[in-house]
């Protein structure tokens, strides 16, 4: 079995939308307030929350035809990126701490991917 | 972070708020484990329903977006993504994306651990190791966060 180009494709394009989404989930919660307004009004979570499940159907899309220890992996570009914009929307510091711990993340994912791909 | 001006009150509530972050989207990884299982057990009797048809056991995407609305299983696995993304959302105000996002990756490793236990898929080294490393990367982004 092979995967296709189309599965990689959706799959990484599945995973830089999550990490947008992420950006306007976190950008929405920041402008969150005890008053009700601050939900109903609020256009980032609306849009976090689309693209997350435009994100998700892609990934469902992508993930259903081809093999799993090359598709699995490709989740975690999606967690670069977001280390990658949290810096650079938000100020939030890449230190050695949080590089090592989606490090292991990573790798633990891959060696899941094929795990899951053995059967 | 560790200015000389800073209060070590205001620190400390900042820590704090930041561990209930973590804590929050730990919790939040279950509540997607339980969403994935309750939706794979919907999507299986679906699937059981159709084998008696012309289908075969294979879900049209129609079958499956009227599944999700009829299927008591499918449609309370998607109400925990609901409650999944407030719960999200609530912590992403106290804490940094850069640790918070990285961590629901914990639901794969509860996933796994159903499939194994629910739906008799086989363990093997490989998902073990992928298991185990996972939750070593968890447990540094979260404890070496809110420190």
């Amino acid at each position: 079995m092979t995967t296709p180009a189309s599965s990689i494709v959706l799959v990484l394009v599945a995973a830089l939308i999550g990490s947008f989404g992420a950006i306007f989930l976190k950008s929405g919660a920041n402008a969150l307030t005890k008053h009700w307004t601050s939900v109903a009004y609020n256009w980032r979570l609306a849009v976090g929350i689309m693209t997350y499940l435009l994100s998700s159907v892609l990934f469902v899309k992508g993930m259903s035809n081809g093999e799993l220890s090359v598709l699995f992996p490709m989740v975690s570009v999606g967690y670069i990126c977001t280390l990658l914009w949290s810096h650079l929307f938000f100020q939030e510091r890449v230190t050695h701490v949080k590089l090592a711990g989606v490090g292991l993340i990573l790798v633990g994912i891959v060696f899941l991917g094929f795990g899951n791909a053995a059967h | 972070m560790s200015s000389v001006t800073t209060l070590p009150e205001v620190r400390i509530v900042d820590a704090d708020k930041r561990r209930r972050a973590v804590l929050i989207v730990v919790g939040c990884t279950l509540i997607i484990a339980a969403a994935q299982y309750l939706i794979k057990l919907g999507a299986n009797q679906l699937s059981a329903q159709q084998q008696h048809s012309i289908h075969g056991g294979t879900i049209s995407a129609q079958a499956a977006i009227v599944g999700i609305f009829t299927n008591p299983s499918i449609f309370s696995g998607y109400c925990l993504y609901a409650v999944f993304t407030v719960l999200f959302v609530f912590a992403l105000r106290d804490g940094e994306l850069s640790v918070l996002y990285p961590l629901i990756s914990l639901g794969y490793v509860w996933v796994a651990i159903i499939g194994v236990l629910a739906f008799h898929e086989p363990m093997n080294p490989l998902k073990l190791t992928g298991i185990a490393i996972i939750m070593a990367g968890v447990t540094v982004l979260g404890r070496g966060s809110t420190k």
